[in-house]
């Protein structure tokens, strides 16, 4: 048995005897769960790059269903997202020590949070298709108490049942995919799989129910309804990880069954486009809903469907090219979709942290309330920054790399099939930089409001900065991000294994043509970047500069502000997070269609005026319009059906007798 | 003459003649609107009495409004020393990615818009919010025009680009046409020229840039004003170098540089001159238009994608 | 001139149209739409002209001419005339916003486009890569004509179809018979004066030029007697 398999079973042993400590109390249970829990990130960092440099190995474990028993096996593709798994949920276990001390009732999160992530971890290694589903359903299950933890309220169970619903819908989804390529093999095992022919038409329905499935749980528009619900409302380390982590594991699926498989073989032509369209949708309606919002939390989450649809939209590149034969290409677009998949794991996990830390300090995750935290929070507003910094696509940081490979990628992408594919990739690499622009004007909105300005509440005043742990637990992404910004160079090889596993195409020798200083895709005259040359070149200059224009050492003199002459200001004059996002509610009015109502009451003439009252409603148009009215009508259905059900005892007897004589009538 | 020699050159001339650039516009605007002006040298005679003068800073400003015009400063100047304006081919030509450019300027108002919002005023968040919006609508365009003029050369590498230009046969391009007003339009929009923004004003109602930029003083201001005037000279710049790169030396010897530095001023003046010509003559838009006048910058690039594919690809 | 220098300026006056179809849906003065339609009538005499000497086909020449004389001076003359007799309301009033329209517009041209090309791959003539632009011009008029609420809005798109038809004319045949050519270029006079002649009445009939208005006065004009 290969060391990577080891280490990742043992990962999954640590996760399970971190169920255990449910059993104990107070202290002693916090750390050991936590401990335990890094000890799994640890170990799954580990069987990632076993995985990734030396190969991975299957095995058969003894339980399971008498004539199928689970199989497991660590490839390519699965060391990635083990490595993924293990990169956020170190840092997150650390961040728990510190957040999770003022959480009365542990003992619930205790036995759901491991299991949360065994069942993820399960995902990942299950190699057949009863693994997978059983795992999967673990998943979805023990992320459900995660989300109703707080089940006191009402909108928190409501949000629950919501996020139930679509897990189950997915899961559902998912097993008919399954079934279709059952039905094309005779065997669960994804080797079978794997070798086995499959005709065109049932090919596209296998694809079509896994797209819908792993597109639900992912978050992909228009199956994303339960995210921005159930994501703000779990405890905010448990958000880090659906957030970071969960959401690529659905990709895990979608990769695993489609380009797995299926193979690049059976891409038909519409796949790419379909993938390609759903994530450039997904990518600019989940920024543009995510700038009207204004609970952290919230916008976090529908900034995390903007970036499955990123990852989407190199993964729909990459079909296509696979389809019309660029392996080199394809594999390059499939390198830029699991960058930004880690790196997305790396900064939204980050950023879930960093809002904790102010939900922790300020008791609220109102960005209405919030303002000046810098001046009280200061390590948390540094990391803070370096996640906004990536997530907004800007170099020196991780962001930028993933974005440029999937720009390269289509960039270099030549003629394929006819004008509509031709024109559809330099649309969608628009679409690419639209989101990505509109993503850093979102992040400037929740560092700016949150972090920056005078405090808006007392609460937002006295707030007070985190201690060690989670100052620690934020930091390790925060260096991450860093490193994985300046040094790509020395990842993608890292990550080459998963091309070659699944399209037969190495990078490696592209990548590296010019040592590890230049980031060369596929030849250096048609594009390279140099992220250490780029942040050298800065601070050689701002040093210059910094050095030409101190000659006598600092002379800055603190005032009251210019303001145009008017420094009397008061907090509640500052821009707001509704007034900062309102020039894209004007522009974009039309997919917002927002409620507005402005409310003015006047006191004696009609140019006095008392008070003003503005009440705004941004709606989610796809839960408006699509998800509300099916569940209307499955609930009238259901309540028609109900009345049925509340018939008299005859009814019920004249059934039975109908029943026999029909059977009598059949059967003799 | 050695090319790292050429490679320092041409960055401290663009950042030394920015002034002077921004000088010239000035200046041409004055005479087309019948004034004399304050001469081309004013922008560097302000600087010069900037960088004198004390900072004066609000009580409560933070780290990033003290760091913010070093890195607004040297981000753009990063980004003007690695585009080619003599040399086509020069030692640091590998980083001259277009997209690493425009995401270096992006870094830039990153920065600036949150030092707009540190201070807390209703400007400085009202700068930020418009300036972060308007700049999130050019990309779709700028990145449309960028891959039109990237279609051919099959690279955004700025060396690979103008030598595919400086050796393909001279042809009229209606794609490269199209692609050169979406570009003009671009940077009109992303360096604040009227019709999108008005440089010389400093009321809230129709300024963007200055909005960010109200609370700095001394050098601090000289700083971020400095990097305006590169910021027009490397968009300048970089439309000669993609449309009109002939001239350009391909080896540093003393003649060919002096050659193409001579026909680099005179491209720059005569661009800088055009834009002074769409200054007087337009009106500044009103800012619920200026998402009308991105997009249809968009459509303009898209239509020279398409007649690429229709007309010069051919069948 | 060589065949390869009328070859590129052919594509670049079709580039031209293209953009001069857009330019007519993208305006909000109803005085830009018809300097637009001028030069629309201007660029289709020149490529006229060019075809004509590139192919030699003196026939061609007079069209330009007529094409000159008829869409860029004449029409847009008399459509000015409507407007100002009629004080008709400065702006256009379109059903949906710019940008909208705007990107309905590109997805038609990507349309045509798309179901051109196997065309082109079979044409030998010089004019082939226009085609597809021609179709996208056609296509792009008729979008103008529905999606505006001014009668004249209306005519104008109507105008720019038949302008594209013949640029796909010059396009796919080099030219048509001058017969034919003549014979459509009066038929379209008639129809102006015709059009010139009916909105005069409509206006006295129905105080407005907009088509909303005489459908809600067809609705409810039953009403009231």
């Amino acid at each position: 048995m290969s060391p990577a398999l080891i280490l990742a079973l043992s990962a999954c042993g640590a996760s399970l005897g971190a169920v255990f400590t449910a059993a104990l109390r107070g202290t002693a249970r916090r750390t050991l769960l936590c401990l335990l829990l890094a000890v799994t990130g640890v170990l799954c960092v580990a069987a990632g790059f076993a995985g990734l440099l030396h190969g991975g190995g299957a095995m058969v474990l003894p339980l399971g269903l008498p004539w199928l028993p689970m199989h497991l096996r660590l490839d390519a593709t699965g060391s990635f997202f083990v490595l993924l798994i293990g990169a956020l949920l170190l840092p997150v276990a650390i961040y728990s020590q510190g957040y999770l001390k003022d959480v009365q009732r542990l003992a619930p999160l205790a036995v759901f949070l491991p299991l949360f992530v065994l069942g993820m971890l399960g995902v990942v290694l299950a190699d057949d298709a009863f693994t997978f589903m059983l795992l999967w359903e673990v998943m979805s299950l023990a992320s459900y108490f995660l989300v109703t933890f707080e089940h006191q309220h009402a909108e928190n169970r409501k949000a629950g049942f919501f996020y139930l619903l679509m897990a189950h819908l997915a899961g559902l989804l998912i097993l008919g995919s399954f079934a279709v390529l059952y039905a094309a093999c005779g065997s669960f095992e994804f080797s079978a799989m794997r070798q086995a022919s499959i005709s065109p038409f049932w090919a596209a329905v296998a694809f079509l129910l896994a797209a819908l499935g792993f597109g639900t749980k992912a978050g992909v528009v228009p199956l994303h309804g339960w995210l921005p619900d159930a994501h703000p409302v779990a405890p905010s380390n448990v958000s880090a990880l659906m957030s970071g982590i969960m959401l690529k594991v659905a990709v895990f699926g979608f990769i695993r069954v489609v380009w797995d498989l299926m193979g690049p073989g059976d891409f038909q032509w519409w796949w790419g486009a379909l993938v390609l369209t759903a994530g450039s949708s997904s990518a600019v309606a989940g920024v543009l809903l995510a700038l009207q919002q204004n609970d952290v939390k919230r916008l976090l989450a529908y900034s995390s469907i903007e970036n499955i649809g990123i990852i989407l939209i190199g993964l729909g590149l990459g079909m296509l090219l696979a389809r019309y034969g660029h392996p080199t290409l394809a594999a390059l677009s499939l390198i830029a979709a699991l960058y930004h998949s880690i790196n997305h794991a790396l900064f939204k996990g980050l950023l879930f942290m960093g809002a904790g830390a102010v939900l922790h300090s300020t008791g609220s995750r109102d960005m209405e309330s919030m303002g000046g935290l810098i001046h009280r929070m200061p390590w948390t507003a540094v990391f803070f920054l370096a996640a906004c910094l990536s997530i907004s696509g800007l170099p020196p940081f991780n962001g930028f790399v993933s974005e440029w490979l999937i720009f390269q990628s289509a960039l270099m992408a030549p003629q394929l099939g006819g004008a509509l594919l031709t024109a559809m990739v330099p649309f969608s690499a628009a679409m690419l930089a639209l989101a990505g622009a509109l993503a850093a004007a979102c992040f400037v909105k929740v560092f700016g409001i949150v972090f920056l300005g005078h405090a808006r509440s007392d609460a937002a005043a006295n707030a007070h900065e985190t201690d060690g742990w989670m100052k620690l637990g934020m930091a390790i992404p925060a260096v991450l991000c860093l490193a994985l910004g300046l040094l790509p160079v020395l990842f993608i090889p890292l990550m080459d294994a998963v091309p070659l596993a699944l399209l037969d195409v190495s990078l490696t020798g592209a990548v590296h043509a010019h040592g590890w200083l230049w980031l060369t895709p596929v030849d250096v005259s048609h594009a390279s970047y140099s992220a250490p040359a780029v942040l050298a070149g800065m601070l050689c200059l701002g040093g210059i500069a910094f050095v030409f224009l101190h000659p006598r050492g600092y002379n800055i003199r603190r005032s009251v502000l210019w303001s145009c002459g008017n420094p009397h200001t008061h907090a509640r004059m500052q821009y707001s997070s509704t007034s900062f996002s309102q020039p894209l509610r004007q522009i974009f009015s039309g997919i917002y269609q927002a409620d507005e109502i402005v409310h003015i009451e006047r006191h004696g003439h009609k140019l006095l005026a008392a008070k003003v009252q503005h009440v705004l409603h941004v709606h989610d148009l796809v839960v408006q319009k699509l998800y509300q009215p099916l569940a209307n009508s499955v609930l009238s259905l259901a309540r028609r059906l109900d009345r049925q059900h509340q018939t008299g005892i005859h009814t019920y007897l004249a059934y039975t007798f109908a029943t026999i004589l029909f059977l009598l009538a059949v059967f003799i | 003459m050695s090319s790292s020699f050429v490679q320092v050159l041409q960055a401290v001339l663009l950042v030394l003649l920015a002034p002077l650039a921004a000088g010239f516009v000035a200046t041409c605007k004055a005479r087309l609107q019948n004034r004399r002006g304050a001469g081309i040298w004013q922008p560097w005679r302000n600087l010069r009495k900037l960088f004198a003068k004390q900072v004066v800073m609000a009580s409560h400003a933070s780290w990033i409004f003290r760091t913010a015009p070093y890195v607004v400063f040297t981000a753009t100047l990063t980004a003007a020393s690695v585009v080619p304006a003599l040399l086509v081919d020069t030692p640091l030509s590998m980083t001259a990615d277009v997209i690493a450019l425009v995401a270096l300027l992006a870094l830039a108002r990153f920065f600036m818009a949150l030092a707009g919002m540190d201070i807390g005023t209703a400007f400085g968040g009202m700068g930020a919010s418009r300036e972060m919006t308007f700049g999130a609508l050019a990309e779709p365009a700028m990145l449309m025009s960028i891959f039109v003029l990237s279609l051919s050369a099959h690279s955004t590498n700025l060396t690979t680009m103008i030598n595919h230009t400086l050796n393909s046969p001279f042809a009229l391009h209606p794609s490269l046409a199209f692609a050169f007003v979406a570009m003009l339009m671009i940077a009109v929009a992303e360096n604040g020229r009227i019709p999108v923004d008005n440089p010389d004003t400093h009321l809230e109602l129709t300024m963007i840039h200055e909005a960010m930029i109200l609370e700095y003083s001394g050098r601090h201001l000289a700083l971020m004003e400095w990097a305006a005037m590169v910021k027009l000279l490397l968009f300048a710049t970089l439309i000669t170098d993609l449309f009109i790169p002939w001239g350009m030396t391909l080896t540093a010897d003393p003649a060919g540089v002096v050659l193409a530095l001579a026909l680099w001023l005179f491209k720059l003046a005569g661009l800088l001159f055009i834009l002074a010509v769409i200054e007087t003559g337009l009106a500044k838009l009103r800012l619920f238009e200026v998402p009308e006048y991105l997009s249809g910058a968009f459509v303009i690039a898209f239509l020279g994608l398409l007649s690429f594919y229709m007309l010069e690809v051919g069948v | 001139m060589t065949a390869a220098m009328i070859q590129q300026l052919v594509d670049g006056l079709a580039a031209l149209m293209l953009l001069t179809s857009f330019a007519l849906l993208a305006q909000h003065r109803m005085l830009s739409v018809l300097n637009w339609f001028a030069v629309q009538g201007l660029l289709l005499a020149v490529t006229a002209a060019v075809v004509a000497y590139g192919s030699d086909n003196h026939e061609l020449y007079i069209s330009a001419v007529m094409t000159f004389l008829l869409k860029g001076l004449l029409l847009p003359w008399l459509l000015w005339r409507v407007i100002r007799e009629l004080h008709v309301h400065r702006e256009v009033e379109p059903l949906m916003n710019t940008s909208l329209t705007m990107l309905l517009a590109l997805g038609v041209t990507l349309f045509s486009f798309h179901v051109i090309q196997p065309i082109e791959k079979i044409s030998q003539l010089m004019t082939r890569d226009s085609m597809a632009i021609a179709t996208a011009c056609v296509l792009l008029g008729m979008l103008m004509m529905i999606t505006r609420r001014k009668a004249i809005t209306q005519v104008v798109g109507f105008l720019a179809v038949e302008n594209s038809l013949f640029f796909a004319a010059i396009g796919s045949t080099n030219g048509m018979p001058l017969v034919v050519e003549i014979g459509i270029a009066f038929d379209v006079l008639i129809a102006a004066l015709i059009f010139g002649l009916f909105f005069f009445q409509i206006r006295d009939t129905f105080d407005s030029l907009e088509v909303d208005a005489m459908n809600a006065h067809l609705i409810h004009g039953d009403d009231e007697e």
